[in-house]
């Protein structure tokens, strides 16, 4: 009853194809962009911004291009921490090159880099296809880090092989560095997720989406419409991969303060893989519904035996961890494929009609 | 509809699509061998014949996705044995599947907005900002494929999902998909397997509709002998990857090698 | 820049020749860790030709028997009974896998399967750890790790074994595959589940049995590995190479896990010792995956894969 559209008529394409043509919907959206903008930073002590909120919207900019690649591209790819990698040094080396630009222009030309070499890994996907892609894109993750790894120029010959942020204002405005305050790195956070999450709204509803999703679904049948594969399957990789790049460098500068090449090991990239998984494959609100999910499970689990007044050791907490962390995935796979996304738009089909049941 | 088209380009008598001799391999299996045939402006062609006789094979060397291994294709003229799918669908061949080879995953509004995508330029980047030219360009499109959608009386399912629809509508959806591409040529891969008597008559009537308002030559693989009948100008029968006959409905019928190959005998 | 394609062209290749014997126990190194990573991906092959689906948490599994062997050998089990429970240990995780995780997704794509498989490798990875542990355990099946001299080459006992026992598995599977009717029926199973379903086969009978048989391969593996470098987590993430191997040689290939085991093996214990030190070492890290793509770019279903031919 609440969500029910009856009376909402489109008279006009344009409105039938609007970002939200359900009122309600609107009404919610408004609500949620103005407590996250304005709400949250006033109300969240540092802790819930330092530990929960600011890495949700930098791995949600990740899994967002995990999922334009792998979602809705359907190519398969495992080495998201090694192209978020790429965006983190390139920041680096740029604000180090480059004192005086600014870091927001940094973090954009990080993820064009990273998009150059996310079109490189992407060449052999004409070749090769489902799990010999995900082999393939393992060898990027593991290449690029060792890459890092060794050739010193990168670290800017630090000799303990770390990257560090360094401090830059934007607007006079501390943005990054030590004294940039938390409120802060978290609305340039949301700043950058939002505008791409709309950039990446827009792709996926027009004639690139359809054709990323033609080859996922059918490639040769959509051969055959005329949809050119290479073409299609290189600009998933480049553009997902700008988005992991400036995800890459947000993780270096607006979270971490500094990293070593570990920080960005095979672990992030089933990390953000999970997020796409349990979030929902192609889908863009899945996205960031996974990365919520997969942020809050270790807080939950540090948290809840202490509510409980249970204490539990961090290696127990590490292994319940993983553990949880695999068997949701599989839950998920069995009972909702497509994620806490498509339970969302199940629990609102319910909302249509609620109280009634059917 | 779609504008009237002017005079042809290429002389009149040239044949819009041509099949050369022809043979395709298969490892050690002959899947065409050497099959000529001709398919004219304006005309329903039929190709009939038992399973395995080389039907799809056809349409797939014609369009593109097999390469012979002898012979040429020739369309409007020039020759295009050698290109690749895309560019063949971009000389204007649209075609259906024999297994419905609908997009599951995108709405039925979304997969025949798919069959437009070599109509629409476009950069990415623009549609990254969509206010503005993309906007415009997708409303045009959408208003081109809300027509089709009258025509083939779907406007109830548009928002559907393509992979819960019944398989009568998802073959209705696939030849949508197939006419926003506004081909030239239409090779339809039995159209009308599974369907009821209804059912294919509806399809008959769109189909005929097709070319009759539209100008589009079809091809089409069918094996209802009284819809082949029905509806095509020409038939060609196929058997063991050889052509077997070709010409009017009723020549082919009475052939011999065709009764004997496929159509059989009716014992009154 | 001549000098550079000297030290990457000539110099190692000179390196390579002026010490011959050094050069074979190189390769022999090379043959050995191919030989392990030959085992993961035996596991991977049977799973995958006989089911269809590709099962990521066969390295955890290798780790997971290791473990379990290892845990009862020290809780003072004797190596016979150990090897026993670890056995009925492996089948008990076969079949609560196949009533778990296989059969609610029986028939989905296999990328679907592919995801499930690497939750299942998560979840036994936190599991083992809980059960036994997380600290090295050595492995000792009384076979010493000490090496003798042939024709003034160095060869190790242990090694050698491992190279005896996959071969007698892998004569074994290919036997099982190929002539017995349980083989044919996992090989309808491989194809199409729904279709195997149809003519009668089993599925979940099927199921238990061979993924009860990749715990057996595992449970070798672990032994191998375990014996020759300690029981430990870094286990499961060897098991990542197994994947360029399935690529050398084939997804469905069982000489084809083999030979192309001891490729990488070998090309990556060549490549680290004679082209590492020009760029500072490690280049194990990431060898065998190139190698793998280079590989991909050219003959898409590896050496001995059967060629995919895709209609419409």
């Amino acid at each position: 009853m609440i969500y029910r559209e009856a009376g909402q008529f489109k008279s006009t394409y344009a409105s039938d194809q609007a970002l939200f043509p359900i009122r309600q919907d609107r009404v919610v959206v408004g609500l949620a962009v103005a407590a996250a903008v304005i709400a949250v930073p006033l109300v969240a002590d540092e802790y819930w911004l330092q530990a929960v909120l600011i890495p949700f919207l930098i791995y949600a900019l990740a899994a967002l291009g995990l999922n334009l690649l792998t979602g809705y591209a359907g190519q398969v790819s495992l080495g998201t921490g090694g192209f978020m990698a790429v965006g983190g040094y390139a920041a680096f080396k740029l604000t180090s090159a480059f004192p005086g630009m600014n870091v927001l222009v940094a973090f954009l030309l990080a993820g064009l880099v990273t998009a150059l070499v996310g079109l490189v890994f992407g060449l052999p996907s004409l070749r090769i296809k489902g799990f010999y892609l995900a082999v393939a894109t393992l060898a990027a993750q593991f290449f690029l880090l060792w890459l890092f790894n060794k050739v010193a120029w990168f670290t800017d010959y630090a000799s303990s092989g770390t990257i560090t942020a360094p401090p830059r204002t934007v607007a006079s405005i501390m943005v990054t560095g030590p004294a940039a305050t938390a409120p802060v790195r978290y609305l340039t956070a949301l700043a950058f997720v939002a505008l791409f999450a709309l950039v990446a709204k827009n792709l996926v509803r027009g004639r690139v989406g359809r054709s990323w999703m033609a080859i996922r679904d059918r490639d040769i049948a959509a051969e055959i419409i005329g949809v050119r594969p290479l073409r299609t399957k290189l600009l998933a990789f480049a553009i997902s991969s700008f988005f992991c790049g400036v995800a890459g460098a947000e993780y270096v500068f607006l979270y971490l303060g500094s990293a070593e090449t570990q920080a960005f090991d095979i672990n992030v990239s089933f990390l953000v893989l999970f997020m796409v998984i349990i979030g929902g494959l192609g889908s863009i609100l899945g996205s960031f519904l996974g990365a919520a999910f997969i942020v809050m499970v270790p807080i939950f689990l540090t948290n809840v035996p202490h509510l409980l007044g249970l204490a539990m050791p961090v290696a127990l907490q590490k292994q319940i961890e993983l553990m949880v962390f695999g068997g949701l995935i599989i839950a998920f796979l069995i009972v909702e494929p497509h994620g806490l996304a498509r339970l969302w738009q199940i629990a609102k089909e319910k909302l249509r009609l609620w109280p009634f049941p059917y | 509809m779609r504008e009237p088209t002017g005079p042809p380009a290429i002389p009149p008598g040239e044949p819009l699509l041509a099949v050369d001799e022809v043979s395709v391999r298969f490892g050690a299996i002959q899947a065409l061998d050497r099959v000529s045939l001709e398919i004219r402006r304006g005309e329903i062609a039929a190709i009939i014949g038992p399973n395995g006789a080389g039907k799809t094979t056809l349409l797939n060397v014609i369009s593109g996705f097999y390469h012979p291994s002898e012979g040429h294709i020739r369309f409007e003229g020039r020759d295009r044995t050698r290109l690749r799918p895309y560019d063949v669908a971009a000389l204007g061949v649209a075609r259906t599947f024999q297994n419905v080879a609908l997009f599951k995953g995108m709405s039925v509004l979304d997969n025949i907005m798919t069959g437009r995508l070599l109509k629409m330029r476009g950069s990415f980047l623009l549609e990254a900002l969509y206010w503005g030219p993309a906007m415009r360009q997708e409303l045009l499109h959408r208003a081109f494929v809300e027509r089709i959608i009258d025509f083939l009386e779907i406007e109830a399912i548009r928002k559907a999902g393509a992979g819960t629809l019944p398989y009568g509508l998802q073959k209705r959806v696939e030849l949508a998909r197939a006419l926003a591409a506004e081909p030239k040529l239409l090779l339809l891969d039995e159209p009308m397997a599974g369907m009821n008597v209804e059912e294919k008559e509806d399809m008959c009537r769109f189909i005929l509709g097709v070319n009759d308002e539209f100008g589009t030559t079809i091809a089409l693989i069918e094996h209802d002998m009284s819809v082949v009948m029905d509806i095509s100008d020409r038939v060609i029968a196929l058997d063991y990857g050889r052509k077997i006959a070709d010409g009017r409905p009723d020549e082919v019928r009475a052939d011999q090698g065709v009764i004997d190959a496929y159509l059989g005998v009716s014992h009154a | 820049m001549l000098e550079l394609l000297y030290g990457v062209l000539v110099g190692p290749v000179k390196d390579m020749a002026s010490s011959p014997t050094f050069l074979a126990e190189v390769v022999i190194g090379g043959l050995a860790a191919g030989l392990m990573y030959s085992l993961v991906a035996l596991g991977f092959v049977l799973i995958y030709k006989a089911s269809g689906v590709f099962n990521f948490a066969q390295g955890v599994m290798v780790l997971f028997a290791a473990l379990t062997l290892v845990g009862l050998m020290e809780r003072g089990a004797p190596l016979v009974l150990a090897l026993l429970v670890t056995m009925a240990v492996m089948g008990a995780l076969a079949f609560a896998i196949e009533r778990v995780v296989l059969r609610p997704l029986v028939n989905q794509e296999q990328i679907i399967l592919f995801m499930a498989t690497i939750g299942l490798n998560f979840f036994l990875e936190g599991f083992g750890e809980l059960v036994w542990g997380s600290n090295v355990k050595k492995l000792d099946v009384g076979i010493p790790d000490s090496s003798f001299v042939v024709w003034g080459v160095q060869v190790n006992r242990l090694e050698l074994t491992a190279a005896i026992t996959a071969a007698v598995l892998v004569a074994a599977m290919a036997v099982f595959f190929q002539r017995t009717r349980i083989g044919r029926a996992l090989r309808a199973v491989a194809d199409d589940h729904e279709a195997a379903l149809s003519i009668g086969i089993p599925l979940n009978t099927i199921w238990v049995v061979v993924w009860s048989a990749a715990g057996l391969v595992a449970i070798v593996a672990g032994i191998m590995w375990g014996a020759k470098s300690g029981v430990q987590f870094s286990l499961s993430l060897i098991a990542l190479k197994a994947l360029p191997v399935l690529i050398l040689g084939g997804f469905t290939s069982v000489p084809g896990a083999i030979v192309g085991g001891l490729i990488i093996g070998v090309g990556e214990k060549i490549a680290e010792v004679y082209w590492g030190p020009l760029v500072g070492g490690a280049i194990e890290n990431w060898f065998a995956y190139v190698l793998a793509l280079a590989f991909l770019l050219f003959r898409p279903q590896g050496l001995f894969g059967e060629r995919i031919i895709e209609r419409v």
